[in-house]
């Protein structure tokens, strides 16, 4: 079999990663500003104020920026499965792939006509009319947010499917399970609530810029409160996920959640389960295996994972002992099927069936076997490679951790934002906390961060695994030549910078520009003839 | 038959229609993107332009979008090992459509002398994707060079210059820009006024002529090219893997036996033709609506005959032949085809429907006035 190229997995990895982390980027307020959108204009509906009508439009010329880029990135990545892990591709596009087309069938067809009506539809229908294609729209970007995440949520933890040893592949069994996997609905609520987050506080934000300016004061104050309601909810609601996504992992993903809490030794390694600390602060050296500096809170851990006062939590360290007898056994199954795969005899099958529930750890000591070759295995080198192999089963825990507390310490901080830009909102009483609005306005950026910093947890802490327990990250990658690599990087790199440039560059200058008050003189003076849309912009609805 | 035989077929079949959605809504799009500065000669009447498609180039897309996923879920040996062997090639279809989407909504907002940027973003990413299509096309019919590994893992044993320049695949090319700019010339006819209505109207009759010409080149060209039979009875039943049970030659004129063995598949063609020619004299006679209907045709026609010449291969390995891919070993289990079928039967006709409405609601022509007054319009 040809050598895979450790250096082609790499920069399949880390292409993967900077397209996927860069097309979250817009997603999180799509998926937020869609439901506030629809906020505002069933406000408009039922109230007939035209105020309220002033809002959907002006946030939804700052939506659409952020929407372009969104779609424009998420093309690539419909594509970048089968452009560099093709051998990903065929093991689970059986069943991978299904979500992945209901998808669009469902959700992008959806979203993607109904929102050309949005913008465009604001003469031509009804207002109840315009009102339903704005929720259709949103239905449409949260179901796509279902279906990819039911799609990744396989990856976590792989259910509805078994591995068929005639077409070499894991082949789809069980929509309901597929569907219905925890995970996937965990991780769907999780991430959709987050997206309601970075909407909220988006619109929160710049309401908070206007008051300090003493802009709009109408259409702020009343986004400000639309917003810090909405988001004290989500907020909340995005902890409370996050926990049930934790413990999840504590079931399904060992690896994952040790290396999310920065656990080295089983939690009962010194005395009893309960007396673990949950860590907030650790230097996790992935060298030593050890973290060099810890301060923890003394007994949550359990607790807090587990839901129990004594179960003791798995440490990484025997969790990678652990799998030594796996990779025994998965090699062995790897060996019976390639024989099966030659003489498809019933005995070589058979001894495949055996192990095969291990046969990932097989794939995972194809790695460290001379030339990646398990035949080439013998009782003098096979103590060594089952020792390197057990080192690999295990995710890079400072990356996990680190991603892990600074979405969570995110988290508790945009709890208490929120409570406070809610308590005075409906006080009416912003104005005399302006280092409230300040600080709604500076952390405009931080849930979006967030966001990505959970995608890291989650992605990152799933290796070295691109289907757990099934398919090494190594072994899912194409085999293309290094160069190709490197021009697709390089384009990938210029693109997207000028992409998020022009990106900044308009929201910043329509959103310094404002809504246009219809009682107020035109603010935008001489500057406006740069900008042709906003000058002819806004006369429709006046 | 066997029930998986029959799901392969109508997955196959499906195949060809996703296609055609896609050439005929994608390609009426890139079409209008590849005319706009040969139809809008100042920035007022791109921006007419633009907006003709403007409410409906995002759901069109969506074609292309589900053509990924549903090759991904139906036939995912098919999906892996295409997008992987054409990488170089299908990175510059990536690169050139993503300018699209946001070349649409930001030309608009931006300062006018940046806007002639966004413009040649039109073009490139118009007229690109359409030659890399039909490109892809011709080189799946000469045969690609690839092979598997025991794990079923694909190795790719040719370069990506053989794909770039290779004169069939090129000619190819040629005949899908021509095809989608005579829809998009015929759409923009459809809601554009003079001066744009009658740049656009030259521009379909070219592309019309031109895509008459080359479909026939096409045909005979494909006639004396080599293609791919298999020698030895398969089973179309076998488990979905291509690694083994097929045994594959190259045969010179073999894209021709379908044609041979029914010879009722010549309406394919024949199909393509008439509706290249009814494109070409409906626009002449100033009647847009049934011209684009005819161009639609015309596709259907296209890939249809194509389809038809290569059934079952779905892309023939040129240096391994017997690991080449066809609708009996790269399919998706009979549990997910049927899963599958289902969704597609209750959502088609769905978007179809809401489709229809929104192109109704938006109906009209597109007035330089319509769009200063909206606050929406690109
Ligand atoms: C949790 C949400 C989420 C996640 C994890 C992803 N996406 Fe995404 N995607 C969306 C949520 C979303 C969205 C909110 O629905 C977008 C963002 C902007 C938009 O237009 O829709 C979108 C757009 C979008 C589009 C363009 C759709 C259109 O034209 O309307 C495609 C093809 C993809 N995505 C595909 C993917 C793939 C293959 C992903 C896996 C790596 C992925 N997305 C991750
Ligand atoms: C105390 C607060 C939080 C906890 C306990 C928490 C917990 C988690 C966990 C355990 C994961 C990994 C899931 C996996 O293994 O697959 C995760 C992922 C993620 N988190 Fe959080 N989270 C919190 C707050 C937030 C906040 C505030 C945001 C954004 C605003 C956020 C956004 C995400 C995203 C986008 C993912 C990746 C998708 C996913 O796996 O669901 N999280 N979170
Ligand atoms: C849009 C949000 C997402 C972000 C920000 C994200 C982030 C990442 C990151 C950081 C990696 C690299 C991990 C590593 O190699 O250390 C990765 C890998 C990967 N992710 Fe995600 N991911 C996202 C969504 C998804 C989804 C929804 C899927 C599947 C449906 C997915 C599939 C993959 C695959 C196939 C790889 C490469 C192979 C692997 O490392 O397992 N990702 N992603």
């Amino acid at each position: 079999m040809p050598l895979i190229d450790p250096s082609v997995v790499d920069l399949s990895r880390l292409q993967f990663a900077l397209t996927a982390l860069y097309h979250f980027l817009f997603v999180p307020l799509t998926l937020g500003m869609t439901f506030l959108l629809c906020a505002m204009e069933t406000t408009y509906v039922i109230t007939g104020k035209e105020i309220y009508k002033e809002m959907t439009h002006f946030w939804g010329k700052l939506f659409g920026i952020n929407f372009a880029i969104g779609v424009a990135t998420g093309l690539t990545m419909e594509f970048e499965f089968g452009t560099n892990w093709s051998m990903y591709s065929h093991f689970v596009g059986d069943v991978f792939g299904t979500p992945l087309a209901i998808e669009g069938l469902m959700a992008f067809f959806m979203e993607s006509t109904f929102i050309g009506l949005m913008f465009f539809g604001w003469d031509r229908l009804s207002r109840p009319g315009h009102l339903a294609v704005t929720y259709l729209t949103a239905l449409g970007s949260n179901l796509s947010a279902l279906w990819i995440l039911v799609a990744n949520g396989f990856m976590q933890n792989p259910q509805g499917a078994s591995f068929d040893a005639d077409t070499m592949r894991m082949q789809f069994n069980s929509f309901v399970s597929l569907v219905f996997s925890e995970d996937a609905q965990a991780k769907f609520v999780h991430t959709s609530i987050a997206g309601f987050v970075t909407g909220a506080l988006f619109v929160m934000g710049i309401s908070a810029f206007y008051i300090l300016r003493k802009q709009h004061m109408a259409l702020a104050a009343r986004s400000f409160r639309v917003a810090a309601l909405f988001g004290i909810i989500s907020s909340l609601a995005v902890v409370t996920l996050g926990d049930a996504l934790g413990r999840l992992d504590y079931l399904v993903q060992p690896t994952k959640i040790a290396a999310i809490e920065g656990l080295w030794e089983d939690s009962n390694a010194h005395g009893s389960a309960t007396s673990a600390p949950w860590l907030l602060f650790a230097l996790p050296n992935d060298a030593t295996q050890t973290n060099a500096a810890e301060i923890g809170v003394p007994y949550v851990l359990t607790p807090l994972i587990t839901h129990s006062m004594d179960t003791p939590i798995p440490g990484l360290l025997s969790l990678e002992q652990q799998a030594g007898p796996r990779i025994l056994n998965g090699i062995k199954a790897i060996n019976a099927l390639q024989q099966y795969g030659v003489t498809h005899d019933a005995a070589s099958l058979a001894t495949f069936k055996q192990y095969e529930n291990d046969m990932g750890y097989g794939f995972l000591a194809q790695k460290n076997a001379p030339n990646q070759d398990l035949t080439q295995i013998t009782p003098a080198n096979q103590d060594a490679i089952v020792a390197q192999t057990e080192k690999d089963t295990i995710p890079n825990v400072f990356v996990t951790f680190w991603a892990f507390r600074i979405m969570m310490f995110l988290g508790f901080y945009f709890v208490a934002l929120f409570a406070f830009a809610a308590y005075y909102s409906l006080r009416n009483e912003l104005e005399k906390h302006p280092l409230l609005l300040k600080a709604a306005l500076w952390s405009i950026p931080l849930p979006i961060l967030a966001c990505e910093f959970g995608w890291i947890t989650a992605e990152a802490g799933r290796q070295p695994w691109s289907v757990y327990g099934w398919l090494p990250t190594f072994q899912a990658a194409s085999s293309h030549p290094v160069g190709y690599m490197v021009f697709s990087l390089i384009g990938f790199a210029a693109l997207y910078s000028a992409f998020i440039a022009a990106e900044l560059y308009l929201m910043f200058k329509f959103a310094r520009l404002g809504p246009q008050d219809h009682h107020a003189e035109p603010t935008v003076g001489g500057g406006a003839t740069m900008f042709g849309k906003p000058q002819l912009a806004d006369k429709s609805w006046q | 038959m066997e029930l998986y035989v029959v799901l392969k077929v109508i997955w196959a079949v499906l195949l060809g229609v996703l296609f055609c959605g896609l050439a005929v809504m994608v390609g009426m799009d890139m079409g209008v993107g590849t005319l706009l500065n040969f139809v809008g000669k100042n920035d007022k009447e791109r921006r007419v332009a633009l907006n003709i498609i403007g409410p409906h180039w995002d759901g069109n897309q969506v074609w292309f979008i589900l053509g990924g996923g549903a090759i991904f879920a139906a036939f995912p040996t098919l999906y892996a090992t295409s997008f992987s062997v054409f990488y170089v090639v299908m990175i510059l279809l990536l690169f050139s459509m993503i300018m699209r989407p946001v070349a649409f909504e930001y030309r608009s907002k931006a300062a006018g002398s940046w806007r002639g940027i966004w413009d040649i973003g039109f073009l490139i990413s118009g007229a690109v994707p359409m030659i890399v299509y039909g490109a892809a096309f011709g080189n799946v019919m000469e045969g690609v060079g690839y092979h598997y590994s025991w794990t079923g893992q694909y190795f790719q044993d040719e370069s990506f210059l053989s794909y770039l320049l290779n004169p069939f695949a090129v000619m190819c090319g040629v005949l899908a820009l021509s095809m989608s700019i005579a829809q998009g010339g015929t759409m923009l006819m459809l809601r554009g006024e003079e001066p744009i209505y009658g740049r656009a109207r030259k521009a379909a009759l070219g592309g019309s002529i031109v895509a008459i010409i080359l479909f026939a080149v096409g045909g005979l060209w494909v006639s004396h090219l080599n293609g791919f039979a298999f020698t030895a009875p398969v089973d179309p039943n076998m488990p979905a893997t291509p690694l083994t049970g097929q045994t594959v030659a190259v045969q010179a004129g073999a894209w021709m036996n379908n044609y041979h063995t029914y010879p009722l598949l010549w309406a394919l063609p024949i199909l393509g033709f008439v509706g290249m020619l009814g494109n070409l004299l409906m626009n002449a006679a100033g009647k847009p609506v049934v011209a684009w209907w005819s161009g639609a045709l015309a596709w259907i026609g296209v890939i249809f005959t194509t389809g038809a010449s290569m059934f079952p291969f779905l892309m023939p390995s040129s240096t391994n032949p017997n690991q080449s891919l066809t609708v009996w070993n790269a399919t998706g289990s009979a549990y997910n085809l049927g899963w599958m079928l289902f969704f597609a039967l209750v959502f088609t006709p769905a978007i179809i429907a809401y489709t229809s409405w929104c192109y109704y609601v938006m109906r009209g022509k597109v007035k330089l006035s319509s769009i200063t007054d909206d606050s929406h319009s690109y």
